[in-house]
């Protein structure tokens, strides 16, 4: 079972606030998560080399591709800005 | 017969016959959707005029003769996919208000082609999930029993096609959130090759998984929709030069392998019964049956809930309040924005993810977990490759069990995380596979399924629409 300390160490990593509820509830689910995990303790050592994709070469010339332009669309997703730029709160 | 229990090919035939218009088919679906959406929550949002208008286009394209078969059929569009100036909310509240910027490839394909968007469907938060009861904006109901889900993730899609509140539907499939609510729902749905269809303006879940795919009421109509939006794009660089070609390629003579993995212990009976009874007509027309073995079944649940969840917290992690979405402004510092409009904005599946992909990838557990799941992954990759230099294709279930209650798995995250055991392994492997209605069980339908190697769709497809007369 992984500890609530844990649970607190890996949300910061995450940047998730959790509610001390969800700290209780994520302990216990996680625990359980991560158990089951262990099956693959008993997994052999692949034999072959590791490749996902059977893809093309997708390499290509870093040329400027025009495409479609949202800029303002971007621009008024913003939660908070100044003229055009995205504004956030302080640092420190 | 009333125009929403039209296929496309149906429906393409009576708009190239004048019989009826395509404005004339899009109203009809539009007041099929006021008449029954409230009952299974299928669409969270409708678009009745933007619909009629595309439709009035479609008329004119139809009238000018220059059309395809896709030309006026109205759709709709799992809401994890973008749609120019329409929201797409993934059923999340961190995106409830978020405005597409531009639109999906596979949108855009089909805008060109004149298809007819009727609006957004349910979905599980960030499509993670088996049942849609993830969704921020409630579960959707299985319109066979209204006390069952519909399944998940693209729940919404299938139990609108199922319902007739839309021709088609697109979904998108990471562990099998095509297949398994097609098989619910008594639809078929695709989930195509890794690279097959462009996944650009689909919201990311698993990025080495994720791909869009056709769910509609029957072969042809996904062999109409999957030419239509498959092909390489320019904007993902994991898609590929693939040409889908229709071919007919008969039972007689197909080696068609059953994995007995997939027929063991947790398979209920009677969903045993319906594939074995899909085989036995195979069989019938000369196919030839046999066993194969996939000898890490075992382990892909475990590897799959490992590389998704890992990909998952890294594709997540764009959500901090900052650039679009929810953001709580109450705070004074960068630091608490980030931790409160995260906290505030996911439900509790993407933040379990976030945490279990977090924890695999961090300093000294990535060993264990995100190395040791990627080395697995191969090893299930390779039990396919061994498994096709058997078999042509291979059958199983899709799920072990029909659409089950609401509430049934949704407290216990490790339970609902292994209704995907027939479903993912093939997506771990890149592979394509269908989920076709192959029987009921109690009024509940059950879907088989054809799984192909890489860019054999074609291979599936032909066999699925000869045992759709079968079975």
């Amino acid at each position: 079972m992984i500890s609530k300390e844990q649970v607190s160490h890996i949300a910061k990593l995450a940047r998730l606030e959790l509610t001390k509820k969800e700290i209780e509830k994520m302990q216990k689910e996680l625990s359980a998560i991560l158990d089951y995990f262990d099956l693959l303790k008993k997994a052999p050592k692949p034999e072959t080399k590791q490749k996902v994709f059977s893809g093309d070469n997708c390499l290509r010339k870093d040329e400027v591709i025009s495409s479609h332009d949202i800029k303002d669309e971007l621009i008024s997703a913003f939660p908070d800005k100044k003229d055009d730029y995205i504004k956030v709160k302080s640092i420190l | 017969m009333s125009l929403i229990n039209f296929t496309i090919k149906q429906a393409h035939e009576g708009l190239k016959k004048k019989e009826f218009s395509s404005k004339e088919l899009t109203l009809a679906y539009l007041q099929q959707i006021e008449k029954t959406n409230k009952d299974i929550n299928a669409f969270l949002s409708v678009f009745e005029d933007y619909a009629i208008f595309q439709s009035e286009k479609a008329d004119e394209k139809i009238a000018s003769g220059n059309f395809s078969e896709l030309t006026g059929i109205p759709y709709a569009v799992k809401d994890a996919i973008l749609v120019e100036e329409k929201k797409c909310t993934t059923a999340s509240k961190i995106l409830e208000n978020y405005v597409s910027p531009y639109d999906a490839t596979v949108i855009k394909k089909l805008k060109e082609q004149g298809g007819v968007i009727l609006g957004k469907t349910n979905t599980d938060e960030f499509t993670m999930g088996a049942s849609t009861e993830n969704s921020a904006f409630g579960v959707t109901k299985n319109p066979y029993d209204k006390t069952r889900v519909a399944g998940g993730s693209s729940g919404g899609s299938a139990a609108a096609v199922a319902e007739n509140q839309a021709c088609f539907a697109l979904g998108s499939d990471t562990g099998g959130s095509i297949r398994l609510p097609a098989s619910f729902c008594g639809i078929a749905g695709l989930n195509p090759t890794y690279g097959s269809v462009s996944r650009y303006g689909l919201i990311a879940h698993a990025s080495s998984l994720d791909q869009i795919g056709p769910m509609a009421k029957n072969i042809e109509d996904i062999k109409i929709v999957f030419k239509a939006i498959s092909g390489k794009d320019q904007k993902d660089a994991t898609s590929s030069n693939y040409n889908f070609e229709n071919s007919k390629i008969s039972l007689k003579g197909l080696k068609i392998g059953l994995p007995k993995e997939y027929f063991a212990e947790g398979l209920d009976k009677e969903v045993e019964k319906v594939i074995r009874d899909a085989v036995e007509k195979a069989k019938e027309q000369g196919a030839e049956i046999k066993e194969i073995s996939l000898p890490n079944t075992k382990y892909s649940i475990a590897c799959y809930y490992i590389i998704v969840p890992s990909e998952a917290s890294s594709n997540l992690a764009r959500f901090d309040g900052i650039k679009y979405g929810l953001s709580d402004q109450l705070p004074n510092n960068l630091l608490d924005v980030y931790l409160k409009s995260r906290g505030e904005g996911f439900g509790q599946e993407p933040k379990r993810r976030i945490m279990v992909g977090t924890h695999s990838l961090s300093s000294g557990y990535y060993d264990a977990y995100y190395k040791k799941a990627q080395e697995v992954r191969e090893l299930i990759r390779q039990d396919f490759i061994n498994a096709f230099e058997k078999v042509d294709l291979i059958f199983c279930p899709v799920a072990p069990f029909p659409a089950f209650k609401i509430g049934e798995k949704a407290k216990d995250p490790l339970s609902m995380y292994l209704v995907d055991i027939y479903t993912c392994s093939v997506k771990l492997a890149g592979l394509p596979a269908l989920s076709m209605p192959a029987g009921k069980i109690k009024g509940l339908p059950v879907g088989l399924q054809i799984i192909g190697n890489h860019f054999e769709e074609n291979k599936i497809l032909s066999i699925a629409q000869e045992l759709e007369k079968l079975v």
